[in-house]
Protein backbone atom coordinates (compact mmCIF):
# COMPACT_ATOMS: atom_id res chain seq x y z
CA UNK A 1 0.00 0.00 0.00
CA UNK A 2 1.58 3.14 -0.47
CA UNK A 3 0.64 6.14 1.52
CA UNK A 4 -0.67 9.40 -0.96
CA UNK A 5 1.05 12.31 0.92
CA UNK A 6 -0.96 14.75 -0.76
CA UNK A 7 -4.43 13.06 0.37
CA UNK A 8 -3.11 12.08 3.85
CA UNK A 9 -4.43 15.50 5.34
CA UNK A 10 -7.54 15.64 3.47
CA UNK A 11 -9.15 18.53 3.41
CA UNK A 12 -7.14 20.43 6.10
CA UNK A 13 -3.99 21.65 3.91
CA UNK A 14 -6.70 23.74 1.95
CA UNK A 15 -8.91 24.97 4.98
CA UNK A 16 -5.42 25.94 6.73
CA UNK A 17 -4.26 27.90 3.11
CA UNK A 18 -7.57 29.26 3.39
CA UNK A 19 -7.76 30.48 7.22
CA UNK A 20 -3.92 32.56 6.56
CA UNK A 21 -5.39 34.15 3.69
CA UNK A 22 -8.68 35.51 5.76
CA UNK A 23 -6.22 36.08 8.51
CA UNK A 24 -4.36 38.89 6.04
CA UNK A 25 -7.73 40.42 4.69
CA UNK A 26 -9.13 40.62 8.85
CA UNK A 27 -5.39 42.18 9.12
CA UNK A 28 -6.04 44.71 6.27
CA UNK A 29 -9.22 45.64 7.91
CA UNK A 30 -7.81 46.26 11.45
CA UNK A 31 -5.15 47.97 9.83
CA UNK A 32 -7.09 50.26 8.07
CA UNK A 33 -9.85 50.49 10.62
CA UNK A 34 -9.34 54.69 10.53
CA UNK A 35 -8.93 55.26 7.00
CA UNK A 36 -11.04 57.20 5.15
CA UNK A 37 -13.22 55.30 2.44
CA UNK A 38 -11.90 51.98 2.95
CA UNK A 39 -14.91 49.62 2.96
CA UNK A 40 -14.34 46.17 5.29
CA UNK A 41 -13.79 42.94 3.03
CA UNK A 42 -14.11 39.09 3.95
CA UNK A 43 -13.59 35.92 1.80
CA UNK A 44 -16.60 33.55 1.07
CA UNK A 45 -14.86 30.77 3.03
CA UNK A 46 -17.38 28.47 2.35
CA UNK A 47 -17.62 28.93 -1.93
CA UNK A 48 -13.61 28.74 -1.71
CA UNK A 49 -13.61 25.73 -0.12
CA UNK A 50 -16.40 23.96 -1.77
CA UNK A 51 -14.76 24.37 -5.33
CA UNK A 52 -11.75 23.39 -3.90
CA UNK A 53 -12.65 19.85 -2.23
CA UNK A 54 -14.35 19.40 -5.35
CA UNK A 55 -11.27 18.98 -7.32
CA UNK A 56 -10.84 22.68 -8.75
CA UNK A 57 -7.44 24.07 -8.08
CA UNK A 58 -6.95 27.63 -6.93
CA UNK A 59 -7.33 29.24 -10.31
CA UNK A 60 -10.39 29.70 -11.98
CA UNK A 61 -10.16 28.18 -15.82
CA UNK A 62 -12.37 29.73 -18.70
CA UNK A 63 -13.86 27.18 -20.51
CA UNK A 64 -12.58 26.20 -23.95
CA UNK A 65 -14.83 25.33 -26.35
CA UNK A 66 -12.66 25.75 -29.13
CA UNK A 67 -9.44 24.28 -30.19
CA UNK A 68 -7.69 27.25 -30.54
CA UNK A 69 -8.64 28.78 -27.09
CA UNK A 70 -5.80 29.31 -24.09
CA UNK A 71 -6.41 27.70 -20.68
CA UNK A 72 -5.71 31.33 -18.95
CA UNK A 73 -4.71 29.26 -16.11
CA UNK A 74 -2.81 32.54 -14.58
CA UNK A 75 -6.13 34.20 -14.04
CA UNK A 76 -6.41 33.80 -10.04
CA UNK A 77 -10.28 33.76 -8.36
CA UNK A 78 -8.50 34.91 -5.08
CA UNK A 79 -9.70 38.43 -5.96
CA UNK A 80 -12.88 38.01 -7.35
CA UNK A 81 -13.94 35.82 -3.79
CA UNK A 82 -13.11 39.00 -1.53
CA UNK A 83 -16.49 40.18 -0.74
CA UNK A 84 -17.14 43.67 0.83
CA UNK A 85 -19.03 43.73 3.83
CA UNK A 86 -22.84 44.64 4.21
CA UNK A 87 -22.08 47.68 7.33
CA UNK A 88 -23.95 48.02 10.48
CA UNK A 89 -23.18 51.15 10.92
CA UNK A 90 -21.19 52.75 8.13
CA UNK A 91 -18.91 56.40 9.28
CA UNK A 92 -19.12 59.91 8.04
CA UNK A 93 -15.94 59.42 6.30
CA UNK A 94 -17.09 56.19 3.98
CA UNK A 95 -15.36 53.56 6.46
CA UNK A 96 -17.28 50.76 6.75
CA UNK A 97 -14.73 48.75 9.23
CA UNK A 98 -16.51 48.01 12.91
CA UNK A 99 -13.41 47.39 14.66
CA UNK A 100 -15.31 44.69 17.08
CA UNK A 101 -16.84 42.52 14.89
CA UNK A 102 -13.34 42.21 13.12
CA UNK A 103 -11.31 41.39 16.28
CA UNK A 104 -14.68 38.96 16.73
CA UNK A 105 -14.29 37.12 13.43
CA UNK A 106 -10.18 37.28 13.58
CA UNK A 107 -9.88 35.44 17.09
CA UNK A 108 -12.84 33.31 15.54
CA UNK A 109 -10.33 32.68 12.75
CA UNK A 110 -7.10 32.04 14.59
CA UNK A 111 -9.08 30.06 16.87
CA UNK A 112 -10.76 27.71 13.41
CA UNK A 113 -6.73 27.98 12.07
CA UNK A 114 -5.36 26.05 15.56
CA UNK A 115 -8.12 23.41 15.46
CA UNK A 116 -7.40 22.80 12.06
CA UNK A 117 -3.59 22.63 12.71
CA UNK A 118 -4.38 20.10 15.74
CA UNK A 119 -6.10 17.77 12.98
CA UNK A 120 -3.30 17.57 10.57
CA UNK A 121 -0.92 17.47 14.06
CA UNK A 122 -2.64 14.17 14.90
CA UNK A 123 -2.54 12.90 11.52
CA UNK A 124 1.82 13.61 11.20
CA UNK A 125 1.49 11.74 14.84
CA UNK A 126 -0.82 8.77 13.78
CA UNK A 127 1.58 8.57 10.57
CA UNK A 128 4.64 8.39 12.73
CA UNK A 129 3.38 5.90 15.19
CA UNK A 130 2.62 3.85 12.45
CA UNK A 131 5.51 4.20 10.71
CA UNK A 132 7.49 3.40 13.83
CA UNK A 133 5.29 0.47 14.71
CA UNK A 134 6.53 0.62 18.09
CA UNK B 1 2.10 32.22 3.06
CA UNK B 2 -0.16 34.81 3.79
CA UNK B 3 0.31 34.48 7.72
CA UNK B 4 4.02 36.68 6.52
CA UNK B 5 1.45 39.24 4.68
CA UNK B 6 0.12 40.13 8.14
CA UNK B 7 3.59 41.72 10.09
CA UNK B 8 3.65 43.66 6.82
CA UNK B 9 -0.07 45.00 6.68
CA UNK B 10 -0.16 45.42 10.79
CA UNK B 11 3.41 47.02 10.65
CA UNK B 12 2.21 49.30 8.16
CA UNK B 13 -0.98 50.18 10.45
CA UNK B 14 1.21 50.90 13.33
CA UNK B 15 3.47 53.37 11.48
CA UNK B 16 0.63 55.02 10.50
CA UNK B 17 -0.70 55.72 14.09
CA UNK B 18 2.27 56.37 15.55
CA UNK B 19 2.78 59.37 12.88
CA UNK B 20 -1.30 60.21 14.11
CA UNK B 21 0.25 59.98 17.65
CA UNK B 22 2.76 62.26 16.78
CA UNK B 23 1.04 64.95 15.42
CA UNK B 24 -1.24 64.64 18.62
CA UNK B 25 2.16 65.08 20.63
CA UNK B 26 3.15 68.03 18.51
CA UNK B 27 -0.60 69.87 18.80
CA UNK B 28 -0.85 69.63 22.27
CA UNK B 29 2.83 70.54 22.87
CA UNK B 30 2.12 73.87 20.88
CA UNK B 31 -1.11 74.49 22.22
CA UNK B 32 0.29 77.84 24.45
CA UNK B 33 2.58 79.12 22.06
CA UNK B 34 1.95 82.48 21.72
CA UNK B 35 2.83 84.76 18.50
CA UNK B 36 2.20 88.32 17.60
CA UNK B 37 0.12 87.68 14.19
CA UNK B 38 -2.38 85.28 12.93
CA UNK B 39 -0.02 84.28 9.87
CA UNK B 40 2.67 83.25 12.32
CA UNK B 41 0.67 81.04 14.95
CA UNK B 42 1.33 77.44 15.15
CA UNK B 43 -1.59 75.14 13.22
CA UNK B 44 -3.19 71.91 14.43
CA UNK B 45 -2.08 69.08 12.18
CA UNK B 46 -4.00 65.91 11.45
CA UNK B 47 -2.87 63.11 9.03
CA UNK B 48 -4.63 62.08 6.44
CA UNK B 49 -4.71 57.42 6.10
CA UNK B 50 -4.94 56.13 2.40
CA UNK B 51 -4.99 52.33 1.35
CA UNK B 52 -1.83 51.31 0.54
CA UNK B 53 -2.35 49.35 -2.49
CA UNK B 54 1.21 48.28 -2.63
CA UNK B 55 1.78 45.14 -5.52
CA UNK B 56 3.95 42.84 -3.02
CA UNK B 57 0.91 42.98 -0.07
CA UNK B 58 -2.08 43.66 -2.65
CA UNK B 59 -1.46 40.17 -4.35
CA UNK B 60 -2.92 38.29 -1.63
CA UNK B 61 -5.59 40.46 -1.25
CA UNK B 62 -5.44 42.26 1.67
CA UNK B 63 -3.82 45.79 1.63
CA UNK B 64 -1.95 48.24 4.55
CA UNK B 65 -2.21 51.65 5.32
CA UNK B 66 0.35 54.60 4.67
CA UNK B 67 -0.27 58.75 5.63
CA UNK B 68 -0.80 60.36 2.37
CA UNK B 69 -0.30 63.51 3.64
CA UNK B 70 -0.24 65.74 6.89
CA UNK B 71 -2.76 68.49 6.92
CA UNK B 72 -2.79 71.91 8.99
CA UNK B 73 -6.45 72.90 10.53
CA UNK B 74 -7.68 75.92 8.85
CA UNK B 75 -9.55 77.19 11.85
CA UNK B 76 -9.32 80.53 13.03
CA UNK B 77 -6.07 81.12 15.55
CA UNK B 78 -7.67 82.01 19.14
CA UNK B 79 -7.37 85.86 20.08
CA UNK B 80 -6.64 87.15 23.22
CA UNK B 81 -6.12 90.99 23.79
CA UNK B 82 -2.60 90.93 26.19
CA UNK B 83 -1.19 94.39 25.33
CA UNK B 84 1.34 94.04 28.43
CA UNK B 85 2.63 90.84 26.24
CA UNK B 86 5.82 91.66 24.34
CA UNK B 87 4.56 89.93 21.36
CA UNK B 88 1.37 91.98 20.94
CA UNK B 89 0.53 93.92 17.82
CA UNK B 90 -0.54 97.37 18.11
CA UNK B 91 -4.00 97.09 19.38
CA UNK B 92 -3.09 94.99 21.86
CA UNK B 93 -3.63 91.57 20.82
CA UNK B 94 -1.45 87.98 20.85
CA UNK B 95 -2.63 85.05 18.74
CA UNK B 96 -2.60 81.30 20.05
CA UNK B 97 -2.90 78.23 18.21
CA UNK B 98 -6.43 76.62 17.16
CA UNK B 99 -5.67 73.36 18.84
CA UNK B 100 -8.79 71.49 20.42
CA UNK B 101 -7.27 70.09 23.42
CA UNK B 102 -10.35 67.71 23.83
CA UNK B 103 -10.64 66.69 20.31
CA UNK B 104 -6.74 65.77 20.48
CA UNK B 105 -6.98 63.73 23.66
CA UNK B 106 -9.66 61.27 22.06
CA UNK B 107 -7.76 61.01 18.92
CA UNK B 108 -4.90 60.24 21.08
CA UNK B 109 -7.05 57.32 22.71
CA UNK B 110 -8.58 56.37 19.08
CA UNK B 111 -4.95 56.30 17.73
CA UNK B 112 -3.74 54.18 20.79
CA UNK B 113 -6.64 51.93 20.89
CA UNK B 114 -6.19 51.13 17.07
CA UNK B 115 -1.97 50.80 17.84
CA UNK B 116 -3.14 48.16 19.91
CA UNK B 117 -5.51 46.21 18.35
CA UNK B 118 -3.09 45.94 15.80
CA UNK B 119 -0.45 44.55 18.05
CA UNK B 120 -2.83 41.91 19.21
CA UNK B 121 -3.11 40.79 15.28
CA UNK B 122 0.39 40.60 15.35
CA UNK B 123 0.79 38.72 18.44
CA UNK B 124 -1.95 36.00 17.30
CA UNK B 125 -0.52 35.45 13.77
CA UNK B 126 2.83 35.01 15.33
CA UNK B 127 1.62 32.11 17.66
CA UNK B 128 -0.44 30.82 14.77
CA UNK B 129 2.96 30.48 12.44
CA UNK B 130 4.78 29.00 15.85
CA UNK B 131 2.16 26.29 15.85
CA UNK B 132 2.57 25.85 12.53
CA UNK B 133 6.22 25.31 12.83
CA UNK B 134 6.32 22.97 15.54
CA UNK B 135 3.42 20.76 13.69
CA UNK B 136 3.90 17.47 14.27
CA UNK B 137 5.89 17.33 17.02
Amino acid sequence: MVINLDNAFGIHTRALSLYSQRTAVLAANLANADTPNYKAQDIDFKGILTRLSSGGNESSQMAATQAGHFGMKTITSRAAERLYRQPHQPSLDGNTVDVQAEQAAFTDNALRYMTTLRFVSGKVQGLMTALRGE
Amino acid sequence: MSLFNVFDISGSALSAQTIRLNTVASNLANAEVVSGSPEDTYKAKAPVFQTLFNDAINKDGASGVEVLEILESSAAPRQQYQPEHPLADDNGNVWLPNVNAIGEMANMISASRSYQSNIEVMNTSKQLLLRTLSLGQ
